[in-house]
């Protein structure tokens, strides 16, 4: 297997892991956010630098370099690939811009060691494809906001509970698993306890009291931390993806089609800021993992895409609603608000990055979700459609919010609510790459297709994919020598 | 210099006007800084002028080449080829006899309103956020214009309804302009939806998104469709939806007297003149589907010739002006829809122009029409005939029933609410409120603390 240069996922796990143990040292509240800072800069420039390196090998996978799990294991431990290369630098970016906005008012709520812990092992997790090692990253990933709600004297039950019953599905699915087991010979049991389990990750309905429930009881930060890099769909993918037959994926696809439909319904009902990011995020979620389990080309090259611009765009809407909340407190969406005149930057943020994630046209999100549609009508003519209702509804909530919020009313503040400069240039840098991957989107479509082709190959499922050949995941244009 | 490398260029700076127009003005906001009134009035002048200019230049070129039709192509804005697998999202610009007077008028409508709205809204605060908008109106309306592929074309409409419904929203102090403006973008999306279902079905039917393909290869309006009946019709009765909804037919209509909520120069160049009539371009674009299928050409007449005396009825009882003009510019709309439902193509293109041109002069004079005629009065010296106020007189059940229909403007808007959202809104809520009972009996209790949080109770510190 082709070597990165640099051990870039080592140094990506291994920075914000030193850098939890420093900060949880540190008593001075306002130095441990500086240190955390630049410890999560670091670790985007490592996640970013493991981007790029993979990009210049021109290959489907590659492990790290100088990989001291392989030498005491004698297995690649951190393996990244086509799916995986683009989503640590996502992940980093997402702890990056969390802590960027975070105000010094609230320093004393949050804490920045759990955090850096999160982060490595968020960053683990993606950085990995063996599946206990997956399983177990996930299952230490839920600490940090349980810890959270006891901290905060909040009732962990509804939480604890779905966690419990995820990684408990995971753990029996897996031993069921037998080594030779593959698309073409699926162990039906061990899939769909697997498949049941990653569905309560991802929070596909009825499954998914545990995300509002989160949202209601921990911090927005942290809240945001757990929900956003989507490793529910992560672990369909690692963990369901190459074992389970087409059919049971399509199966997959429609309940979060139905979920998707149904959390944008919701959004439009909610009264609380708060929950109404959840459901909207729950609807993008979802659609991703449509995308995901149509197991065609077009399809999950669409959904890969979304998976990234609903990462970049749901972010920037999450820190602008959050940026806002930090100013007014948590916002009833049952009147109005009218901040725009003393946030006008945030107001237009909010407003950019909602559309950003249902796709407007010009965004991030627009060929990405056409690209989806289209793969969802290819495999489900008539339901497809649904995936155009749920963009639609989501497009009415964001807007209704953001009246909701900005405007409506004559906003008196005794203070001045203005945007901070390290708010301004965190929001703009979101900003950027919405407005950039919207005008430029070819690159990262063809490598998402190519990942696509690439993840559908290594399923093995020729019969349903004869154009394919196997010279698929290596007729990328190779710009450097593997080592 | 030949033909066929002038229209290129200049179809180029067509579409690059307004779009640079958007970058200079937006860019600025990003980073906090604010241009001066008269730069923004400047930069506005200078792209609406550039771009007309340019679209002169294609007609004139056109009209001495006796070209019908110029297709300026920018290739493929997304690729993705694969042996029997393909998508692309093609751009391409087509100058037609359609496409060019429909283009022309923007820009000319567009700067007109925007010299209007310089001094109209000179200090306002939302002045450069008007600009703003206005900017990324003239956009969308020329990308829609001149769409040579059903994508492009979907991008453009996307942008004129979220400009739209912002605009509505102008004065978003005051929770009515809110609430319109959000009910006009609930409206816009549901027949953006139905645009967009369109536009896949098409793809799926000829297997790109080419008016070409789809219309045959004949200018503007020769074009014959390459489809059959039951597809021309699917496709046609989605788009014919959202025409309907972008151009404020019954049932639509209802948005159409919220919208003359926002500023007058918006509502003028907007509601009252281009934006209400995109929907007909798009039906006059998409014509030759008409032969091929005769339910959608019976409903195509039906829905104008509804929409036609829902507007005229409710225009003649509108309390203010801008209302009644909004209704009446319905009915004018309504009539167009009957013209090109009956195949009069070139006839409809010149009554859109014409009421265009006419329903701006009269929106944009309606704020000073009362100072006019008291000035007039003034001059003559005496009081001008038209002021009595006339006698009433005996009316019948059935007129007065059609009165109350067209004073509540025929209950459209309860009845989409009766029907479609107030049953909506009630089934999420009572999903809801299941929700609530399940994490209760999860937690054992009160699940739910955002019940009891408001906003500005606590003190920054907090906030959590």
């Amino acid at each position: 297997m082709p070597e990165l240069h640099l051990p870039w996922l080592e140094l990506s796990v291994l920075i914000p892991l030193i850098g939890a143990i420093v900060v949880a040292c540190i008593r001075n509240l306002d130095q441990a956010r500086r240190v955390s800072i630049a410890i999560c800069s670091l670790t985007l420039i490592c996640a970013a630098g493991e981007w790029l390196d993979f990009e210049l090998l021109g290959t489907f996978e590659a492990h790290d370099h100088w990989d001291v799990f392989q030498y005491i294991f004698r297995r690649d431990v951190f393996v990244i690939d086509e799916l995986s290369a683009p989503l640590l630098p996502l992940a980093a970016l997402l702890y990056l811009t969390t802590v960027l906005t975070t105000l010094r008012t609230k320093i004393n709520r949050f804490s920045f060691g759990w955090m850096l812990f999160s982060e490595a092992i968020l960053l683990a997790t993606l950085a990995c494809r063996h599946p206990w090692l997956i399983i177990l990253l996930l299952a230490l990933a839920i600490l940090p906001p349980l810890v959270e709600l006891r901290k905060r004297k909040q009732n962990t039950r509804v939480f604890a509970l779905h966690m419990s019953l995820f990684i408990g599905l995971l753990v029996t699915g897996q031993l069921l698993v037998s080594a030779d087991a593959s698309a073409a010979d699926p162990p039906i049991l061990a899939g769909a306890l697997l498949t049941a389990g990653a569905l309560i990750r991802n929070g596909i309905c009825p499954l998914h009291c545990w995300m509002t429930d989160l949202f209601e009881k921990a911090t927005f930060a942290t809240a945001l931390l757990f929900v956003t890099p989507m490793t529910g769909a992560y672990a369909v993918m690692r963990l369901v993806f190459p074992i389970a037959p087409a059919w049971a994926l399509q199966s997959i696809a429609i309940l979060s089609l139905a979920t998707a439909v149904y959390a944008a319904g919701m959004a439009l009902v909610q009264k609380d800021s708060r929950r109404l990011f959840c459901y909207l995020f729950l609807s993008h979620s979802s659609l991703v993992l449509v995308g995901l389990e149509m197991a065609k080309p077009i399809g999950l090259a669409g959904a890969l895409c979304v998976w990234l611009s609903v990462g970049i765009s749901m972010l920037g809407f999450g820190l602008a609603l959050r940026s806002v909340e930090a100013r007014t407190g948590r916002l009833t969406l049952a009147n109005f608000h009218g901040l725009y005149e003393h946030t006008p930057f945030l107001a237009n943020m909010f407003l950019l990055t909602g559309l950003a994630a249902i796709g407007f046209p010009g965004t991030i999100g627009f060929i990405g979700m056409e690209l989806l549609i289209e793969g969802a009508v290819e495999v489900y003519p008539m339901i497809g459609f649904a995936v155009v209702i749920a963009a639609t509804l989501n497009g009415i909530a964001i807007v209704r919010a953001y009246f909701h919020i900005f405007t409506g009313t004559r906003h008196t503040a005794s203070v001045s609510l203005g945007c901070r400069a390290a708010e301004r240039v965190t929001i703009l840098i979101v900003v950027l790459l919405i407005v950039g991957g919207g005008l430029l989107p070819q690159p990262g479509v063809q490598s998402r297709y190519h990942a696509a082709r690439a993840l559908l190959e290594h399923r093995r499922v020729a019969d349903e994919l004869p154009e394919t050949n196997l010279t698929v995941a290596h007729d990328r244009p190779t710009t450097a020598n593997s080592p | 210099m030949n033909t066929h490398s002038v229209i290129p260029v200049l179809g180029l700076l067509v579409v690059a006007s307004p779009a640079v127009l958007l970058a200079v003005l937006g860019l600025p906001l990003l980073v906090g800084f604010r241009l001066s009134e008269q730069w923004q009035s400047r930069l506005t002048k200078a792209s609406v002028l550039t771009g007309l200019l340019a679209a002169t230049g294609i007609l004139a070129t056109m009209l001495i080449s006796g070209s019908r039709q110029e297709v300026v192509e920018l290739g493929h804005w997304v690729a993705i080829e694969h042996e029997h697998e393909h998508f692309h999202f093609h751009i391409n610009f087509v100058f037609d006899r359609l496409s060019v007077p429909f283009l022309m008028l923007t820009f000319v409508l567009c700067g007109t309103v925007g010299a209007f709205a310089e001094v109209y809204l000179h200090r306002d605060a939302g002045y450069h956020r008007f600009f703003l908008l206005y900017a990324l109106f003239l956009l969308g309306m020329v990308v829609s214009a001149l769409a040579g592929t059903i994508e492009t074309l979907f991008f453009g409409w996307e942008l004129v309804g979220l400009s739209s419904a912002l605009l509505v929203a102008y004065f978003h102090q005051r929770p009515g302009p809110v609430r319109n403006g959000h009910r006009v973008w609930t409206t816009y999306r549901i027949a953006d939806a139905a645009f967009l279902i369109a536009a896949l079905t098409m793809h799926h039917l000829t297997g790109a998104g080419e008016f070409q393909k789809l219309m045959g290869s004949g200018a503007w309006p020769e074009g014959v469709a390459n489809i059959g009946f039951w597809q021309a019709s699917l496709v046609g009765f989605l788009l014919l939806i959202a025409a309907a909804g972008k151009s404020g037919m019954v049932p639509f209509s209802g948005w159409l007297p919220r919208a003359m909520e926002g500023p007058t120069p918006s509502s003028a160049v907007f509601y009252g003149a281009l934006s209400v009539h995109l929907g007909t371009y798009l039906l006059l674009r998409v014509s030759p589907l008409l032969d091929v299928s005769m339910p959608l050409r019976i409903a195509v007449i039906g829905l104008g010739l509804t929409s036609a005396v829902f507007g005229a009825l409710a225009s003649r009882v509108q309390s203010d002006v801008k209302n009644a003009l909004a209704f009446a510019s319905l009915t004018q709309v309504g009539i167009i829809t009957v013209e090109i439902g009956l195949g009069l193509h070139y006839i409809a293109l010149v009554h859109m122009i014409g009421h265009v041109c006419l329903r701006t002069l009269q929106l944009l004079r309606a704020p000073s029409v009362l100072r006019d005629h008291q000035m007039l009065e003034n001059a003559v010296g005496e009081h001008l005939t038209g002021d009595e106020v006339a006698t009433s007189r005996s009316s019948s059940p059935g007129q007065l029933w059609l009165y109350r229909f067209a004073l509540q403007r025929g209950n459209l808007d309860e009845l989409l609410d009766d029907w479609i959202v107030h049953p909506f809104t009630k089934s999420f809520r009572f999903f809801d409120s299941l929700e609530r009972r399940w994490t209760n009996l999860l937690s054992g209790g009160n699940s739910r603390t955002s019940d009891t949080l408001s906003p500005y109770g606590d003190s920054l510190e907090d906030v959590h």
